[in-house]
C-alpha cells in the first residue's frame, strides 16, 4: 500500500535506509527465529462445535469473507444461503482473461482483446507466504500456485530526475548502496568513532562482516573490479575461449549513488507482505474465488442486489432484487447474518444495524486505486533485456511496472500489469476513459521499455472506484483507533467481515481473519442461544 | 487564484456573447499540462480543472453520476448545491463512499470546483460563490 513520494533524498532518509537495508534486515531474522515476525494469527482450520439443528445463516456477498464464512458455516451444520449482486463469485479477487468483458460504472465497455489463455488480475494479484489462512483454503481446495517474482535483480529502478531519465537496474543500485554503506562504516569503524560502543572483537567481527556484505576488496574499500561486479555485473561477464575473461564495469560513486535517491525502492520488498517467496495462482486470481464457489455449488444465489436489512429478537429478513428474475423483489429470512457487503455499498442499503456500527458503515470511504493491464506481441522485456518476473519501480504516473511470472520464453504475446498507482494519481487515471488510461500507460511505460510503442497488442485499465461492484478499493478508517470495536462487534444476529474489518486491509488475508473471527463470535452466540 | 477567476469573469461579461463559443471564462490558465504533475496532490487550476481531473472519476465527466450495487449520485440538476457549504464540506470530509479529499485539494481548489459545479450540468447558482476561506474554515 505504500505510496512512493517523487523528491529528492534528505539526510534523515538515508539513515533510515541504512536501517532498513542493515539493520532491520538482521532485526527480522532474529524476529523470525523467536516466532515474532509472523504476521498472520492464522492457527490452522477454524473447529465449530455442532451447530443448533435447523440453524440458518445468510451470507450476504461471495467474495473470500463471505465463501469463507459459507463454506466453514455449512460444515458446522448450518443452512446456508449466500446473496451475490453479481453473475461470478469472487468480488475483488477478479480476473480478467482474454473475451472478457467489462463494463465500468458510467457505462465504458472494454472487451479484453488478448491472446487466448492472456490474463490479467485487477484487484489481488499476490499471496504473501505468511498469509497462512488464504494459503490454507489454497491447500484445502486445491488451487494450484505458482512462484510470483516480487523483486528481480535484472528490472530496473528509475527516476525522471536521476540518469537522465535512464532506468537503472537493481541490481547496480542495491549493489552500489551496500557497498557504499560498508565501505564508510569500515573506515569509521578503522578511524576509532565506534571505539565507544564495540570492543575490539565486535570490529574485527563488523567489518568481516561488512567485506561480505559489501563486497569489499582486501582493504575494506567498494571499488570497481571483480568483487564488486561479481554483485552488480561485468562490462564484459565471464565466457568461454578466447574472450572469456571478465571485465569488471564502473561503480557508481557514492555522491552520484546517493543523490539519484533511486535506493528509496531497494527496501519495497523486504516487509512482511511484499517479500519472497510471494505466490500466485496458475491461470488468474479468481482460481481460488472459482474453487471456493465451486465448494458451495447451489448454496450461491448470484444476481441478487440486496435492498433491505432488518432483524429482531428471532431473526433477520432481508430484502432483495432479483436480477435474475426480472428484477422481483424477494424476502428471505434466516436466524443470524453475515455481511461481507462493503460499507461503500452498505452505506446506501436501508439497514437497521445500531447506532454505533452504523456509524462505522456510514463513515468508512473507500480508496483509489488504478492498475493497467498491457499486452504485447512480443516478451522484449525477457528477450531484449533479460527480466523474468519482478518489478520495475519508478517515480512515472505509473508507479510500477510488473512483469509476468509465468510462461518464460514464450513465443506467445504476454501480459504486464503496466500501472499500478494509488492517491492524487490514481483520482486522475480514474478520471479519463479506459482506452485513455491505457495510452498514458503506455506513454509513460516506453519512457523505460521504448518497445512498448512497437510492440502493443492490447489493454485493459480498472480503476477501482468504477467497479459497480465495490465503489472503490478497500476500505478506509475515518478513525480506526476509535471506531474499530464497534466495527467488528457482531450487531444483534448479524455481524460483519471483509478486508475492511482487519489489520490486513485490502489483503486477501485480512477478508479471511474477519470472516473466521466473525462466524466465531455468531457460532458462540448460535450456540448460546440454541432452546432459548 | 480569486483574483485571476473574478478578473476573467469580467473580461468574460465585456467580451460577450461573440466569444462565447470560443474563450472560456477561465482561458487564461491552461490546466491541460497540470495532469500527474506531483504524486500527492493535485495541481489544477481551475474548477473544471480539478473537475475533471478528479470528481469526473465517480460523478462522470457530465455530472451524471452512476448506478451499480452502489450509486454515486448526479450533481447535474442538483437542488443540494444551492449553498456552498454542503459541498464544501463534503469535499473536504468525505461522507459514506465518497473519500475525503481535503488532502489532495487545498482551499483554492475545493472552492473553485464548488463553484464551477454550482454553475454547470444544469446548476445554476452563482450566488454566494464558495471562498478559500470558507473552505479553511470547514477544514
Amino acid at each position: 500500500m505504500d505510496v512512493d513520494e517523487n523528491k529528492n533524498p534528505t539526510r534523515r532518509e538515508f539513515l533510515s535506509m541504512v536501517g532498513a537495508v542493515g539493520g532491520a534486515a538482521v532485526m527480522y531474522q532474529a524476529m523470525g527465529m523467536m516466532g515474532l515476525a509472523q504476521a498472520s494469527p492464522y492457527s490452522g482450520p477454524i473447529k465449530l462445535d455442532d451447530a443448533p439443528a435447523g440453524t440458518k445463516v445468510l451470507v450476504l456477498g461471495a467474495g473470500i469473507a463471505g465463501m469463507v464464512a459459507a463454506m466453514e458455516l455449512r460444515d458446522a451444520g448450518y443452512e446456508v444461503e449466500v446473496l451475490e449482486y453479481r453473475g461470478v463469485a469472487g468480488g475483488r479477487c477478479w480476473t480478467l482473461r482474454a473475451g472478457d468483458t467489462y463494463e465500468e460504472l458510467g457505462g465504458a465497455v472494454q472487451k479484453v482483446d488478448f491472446a487466448e489463455g492472456n490474463y490479467f488480475n485487477p484487484g489481488p494479484w499476490r499471496v504473501p507466504y505468511n498469509h497462512y489462512g488464504i494459503l490454507d483454503y489454497c491447500r484445502r481446495l486445491d488451487v494450484e500456485l505458482e512462484a510470483l517474482i516480487q523483486i528481480n535483480n535484472m528490472a530496473y529502478v528509475h527516476s525522471t530526475k536521476a540518469f537522465d531519465g535512464k532506468p537503472v537496474r537493481y541490481r547496480e543500485i542495491n549493489s552500489d548502496f551496500r557497498g557504499h554503506i560498508s565501505d564508510l562504516l569500515s573506515k569509521v569503524t578503522n578511524q576509532g568513532a565506534l571505539d565507544d560502543v564495540l570492543s575490539e572483537e565486535d570490529k574485527a567481527n563488523l567489518l568481516a562482516g561488512l567485506r561480505t556484505f559489501g563486497a569489499l576488496n582486501s582493504d575494506n574499500q567498494y571499488v570497481s573490479g571483480n568483487a564488486a561486479s561479481g554483485r552488480r555485473g561485468y562490462e564484459r561477464p565471464p565466457g568461454g575461449g578466447v574472450d572469456g575473461a571478465p571485465i569488471a564495469n564502473e561503480v557508481l560513486d557514492v555522491s552520484t549513488l546517493l543523490s539519484s535517491g533511486l535506493w528509496s525502492r531497494l527496501a519495497t520488498s523486504e516487509s512482511l507482505n511484499s517479500s519472497m517467496p510471494i505466490f500466485q495462482p496458475k491461470g488468474g486470481m479468481d482460481m481460488i474465488a472459482r474453487a471456493m464457489a465451486a465448494n458451495l455449488g447451489d448454496l450461491v444465489k448470484y444476481e441478487k442486489r440486496v435492498t433491505q436489512i432488518r432483524q429482531d429478537e428471532t431473526g433477520v429478513t432481508v430484502v432483495y432484487e432479483d436480477m435474475a428474475n426480472d428484477g422481483a423483489e424477494v424476502t428471505t429470512a434466516a436466524d443470524y447474518a453475515v455481511c461481507t457487503i462493503p460499507f461503500s455499498i452498505l452505506s446506501q442499503i436501508d439497514h437497521d444495524f445500531s447506532g454505533p456500527l452504523s456509524s462505522v458503515i456510514s463513515t468508512m470511504s473507500y480508496n483509489t486505486s488504478i492498475k493497467v493491464g498491457l499486452e504485447f506481441n512480443r516478451r522484449f522485456w525477457e528477450e531484449d533485456e533479460h527480466i523474468y518476473g519482478g518489478t520495475t519501480y519508478t517515480d512515472l504516473p505509473i508507479s510500477q511496472i510488473s512483469y509476468p511470472s509465468n510462461d518464460y520464453l514464450s513465443k506467445k504475446p504476454g501480459v504486464l500489469l503496466g500501472a499500478y498507482s494509488w492517491g492524487a494519481t490514481a483520482y486522475q487515471f480514474s478520471s479519463m476513459p479506459p482506452e485513455e488510461r491505457v495510452s498514458r500507460a503506455l506513454e509513460y511505460g516506453s519512457q523505460i521499455h521504448p518497445q512498448m510503442t512497437e510492440e502493443f497488442k492490447a489493454g485493459v485499465a480498472v480503476a477501482w472506484h468504477r467497479v459497480p461492484w465495490t465503489l472503490g478499493c478497500y476500505g478506509a478508517w475515518q478513525d480506526k483507533d476509535a471506531q474499530y470495536a464497534d466495527g467488528v462487534a457482531m450487531d444483534r444476529r448479524i455481524v460483519c467481515a471483509g478486508e475492511h474489518l482487519s489489520y490486513l486491509p485490502a489483503w486477501m488475508e485480512g477478508a479471511v481473519l474477519s470472516s473466521l473471527d466473525a462466524i466465531g463470535r455468531l457460532h458462540q452466540a448460535a450456540t448460546g442461544n440454541a432452546g432459548n | 487564484m480569486r483574483v485571476m477567476t473574478i478578473l476573467a469573469a469580467s473580461v468574460w461579461l465585456l467580451a460577450g456573447s461573440a466569444f462565447a463559443q470560443d474563450a472560456a471564462p477561465t482561458a487564461e490558465v491552461d490546466d491541460s499540462k497540470a495532469w500527474f504533475e506531483s504524486s500527492s496532490v493535485l495541481t489544477q487550476k481551475t474548477g473544471q480543472g480539478v473537475y475533471n481531473a478528479i470528481c469526473a472519476s465517480c460523478h462522470m465527466p457530465e455530472g451524471e453520476g452512476a448506478v451499480g450495487a452502489g450509486a454515486y449520485p448526479a450533481l447535474a440538476n442538483n437542488e443540494m448545491l444551492e449553498f456552498p457549504d454542503y459541498a464544501v464540506y463534503l469535499i473536504v470530509h468525505g461522507s459514506g463512499a465518497m473519500p475525503p479529499l481535503g488532502g489532495v485539494l487545498n482551499d483554492q481548489q475545493i472552492a473553485d470546483v464548488v463553484n464551477y459545479i454550482r454553475t454547470h450540468f444544469g446548476n445554476d447558482y452563482p450566488d454566494e460563490p464558495a471562498t478559500a476561506e470558507m473552505v479553511a474554515d470547514t477544514r
